[in-house]
């Protein structure tokens, strides 16, 4: 009996374990912490009758910590579990050192739920925030994540990130049988949801300004080719299938053009496309490998990958072309640049004697500053609030994808139940 | 019969006319110079070849080269000494059969940023490229396709792996 009970305990084990692989999440593991995190109580959000599939908390919990600017209490240092401002006593807060305290609890409305929370300021012995938010049971994540944006925004005074989602690419097998994927998923790794699958290559996907679309590269048709894929409905059209590269497309702040690296002339040259027109304009024309191109926010500048200097390097370039100017000087590699959301910083991946890193370059003072540290970190993508930074690295000899804080204090890795995971995107803010 | 010999006197002082070209235009080292004299020389041959070929020569370049990848150092698209007699294998192969189309598939290792490894590989596969239409094969019969470092020929790091991944593919 005991024995039996030990195989259906391990039957189980092994059903959620499977489940949990088809789901395919990715879970963020924590690995350098921040030191300068603030401390932030959130409670158990308490079940009024009601037991939601979602662990709410947690999920405002884990959102905030992944910010890189919060430390969350651990669950044994919550002294109470309070539900309400009501009953809230400061003090006791203030003694396991928690600056500021989340309370919720969840409550049945119609076909939802109604979900109540408040922050409070423990030192200021103040309600900051509270709200009432319903939600569906199939909208829980995405309601919490909402909850966590408006504690971030109230505490750091920048908008929150965590509903914003990201794409990312899939491998799995060995050349010749490479099966690839494209995914997109909630900022958190959960929801994946597959919208694309090919036993060709997809690489370089790219969310357009409304966040409806995606821009990719597939050789599905045994060629690069530059496709534009609508989230919603799946549909898609094929922009471009030029002789030669058809590569790295990047949406204007506007959405209405793509800069891409076409070499159909004989090398590698940036082209800006009108979506609309499909009309092409040429902007280098060097016999260097031009590529990587990334607009600035206010649309006027193309940040872009040249090597016409003998090794690649970061160049900026007038929209319309001309003026390019060096921007990278830091080292015999840099490539893959793009604008942070403020136009402050630019992000690149840069090769050191100890491999390859994703860096920030202050664009006024030209100071560089190396944000990660394996030896093969690449295709940094910035959250639209520019505090966080997902980028492709490497677990053992896997693909898998990092994050890392924007000032470089707080790194996590995410790793996936199986498989290479690599060029991550990060969308607009959708909501 | 005129207008035969006439052709062939064009040919020949085109073929003249190529050499004069990559010796001036691309070639700086001995070794340029060297393979633009060897290049005219298979071209002609191909003009010949195609307006019939001895029985010996269509006999010897009926076999399809065996050997298809051609490995690269670090950092280089230049095509090393030693694979030089293979890739005139293939080019002789293409020019006596016109009907036969390649692709060069370009490969880098996996270091680096996807999209300028695409360029990396196609600047190795427009080399070979390049080495097979100075051997006279008509850039008609030849595709370049780069997968940068997106089908790698080996997994895992360091530089046994990545020697392997740096490569051409001659593809039929």
């Amino acid at each position: 009996m005991k024995k039996l009970m030990a195989l259906a305990g391990f039957m189980m084990l092994m059903m959620a374990s499977l489940m949990a692989q088809a789901a395919g999440d990715l879970t963020i593991e924590i690995t350098r912490g921040n030191d300068n995190a603030i401390p932030i109580a959130v409670v158990p959000f308490r079940g009024e009758g009601v037991s939601p599939s979602e662990d709410i908390g947690k999920i405002i919990a884990d959102d905030l910590e992944h910010s890189g600017q919060f430390a969350p209490l651990a669950p044994q240092d919550l002294i109470s579990r309070p539900a309400s401002g009501d009953n809230i006593n400061y003090s006791d807060w203030r003694r396991v050192r928690a600056n500021y305290l989340v309370v919720g609890r969840v409550e049945s409305s119609g076909n939802g739920y109604k979900i109540s929370y408040e922050l409070h300021d423990i030192a200021g012995q103040r309600r900051e925030l509270g709200e009432v938010v319903t939600s569906s049971e199939d909208q829980l994540r995405s309601r919490s994540h909402y909850i966590a944006d408006q504690i971030f925004e109230e505490i750091t005074g920048i908008r929150g990130a965590f509903q914003t989602r990201i794409a990312y690419v899939t491998a799995n097998g060995v050349d010749p049988n490479i099966s690839y994927a494209l995914y997109v998923a909630d900022q958190d790794g959960h929801r994946p949801q597959q919208i694309l699958s090919s036993d060709q290559p997809i690489l370089s996907p790219a969310w357009s300004p409304d966040g409806q679309k995606l821009a990719y590269v597939s050789f599905e048709s045994g060629r690069p080719a530059i496709y534009v894929q609508q989230l919603s409905s799946g549909r898609r059209v094929q922009l471009t299938s030029f002789r030669g590269i058809n590569g790295a497309p990047a949406w204007s702040p506007d959405g209405r053009k793509l800069a891409m690296s076409l070499s159909k002339d004989g090398n590698p040259e940036i082209y800006v496309m009108d979506v609309a027109s499909r009309s092409l304009t040429r902007l280098t024309n060097t016999s260097a490998i031009n590529t990587e191109p990334d607009w600035s926010p206010d649309g006027r500048s193309l940040l872009f990958t040249s090597d016409r200097s003998g090794q690649p390097q970061l160049y900026q370039m007038d929209a319309s072309g001309g003026n390019a100017k060096r921007m990278t000087f830091t080292g015999n590699y840099n490539a893959g640049g793009l604008y942070g959301p403020d136009n402050k910083f630019i992000f690149m991946t840069t090769r050191t004697d100890r491999g390859f890193q994703v860096a920030r370059q202050d664009l006024s003072s030209g100071r560089v500053t190396t944000l990660t540290n394996t030896y093969q970190d690449e295709a940094p993508a910035v959250a639209p609030n520019g505090t966080m930074v997902i980028y492709a690295t490497q677990q053992g000899a896997r693909g898998v994808l990092g994050a890392v804080s924007a000032d470089g204090r707080a790194s996590f890795l995410i790793p996936a139940p199986n498989g290479e995971v690599r060029e991550p995107s990060w969308s607009p803010f959708l909501d | 019969m005129q207008f035969s010999s006439y052709a062939k006197t064009l040919a020949a002082a085109l073929s003249l006319a190529v050499v004069a070209g990559c010796s001036s235009g691309g070639g700086t080292q001995d070794g340029d110079q060297q393979n633009a004299g060897m290049n005219s020389g298979s071209s002609t041959q191909g003009m010949s070849s195609s307006s019939g070929a001895t029985g010996q020569n269509a006999g010897q370049q009926a076999q399809m080269p065996s050997e298809n990848r051609v490995y690269f150092d670090f950092d280089s698209d230049s095509i090393r000494p030693q694979y030089e007699s293979m890739l005139n294998q293939h080019a002789q192969y293409l020019q006596r059969n016109s009907s036969t189309n390649i692709v060069l598939e370009g490969h880098t290792d996996p270091r680096g940023t996807r999209e300028y490894n695409l360029g990396l590989g196609e600047r190795r596969a427009n080399a070979v490229r390049q080495y097979l239409t100075i051997q006279g094969v008509p850039a008609s019969q030849i595709e370049v396709v780069s997968y940068g470092e997106e089908r790698r020929a080996a997994s895992g790091n360091g530089e046994q792996a990545y020697s392997q991944d740096r490569r051409v593919v001659i593809d039929y």
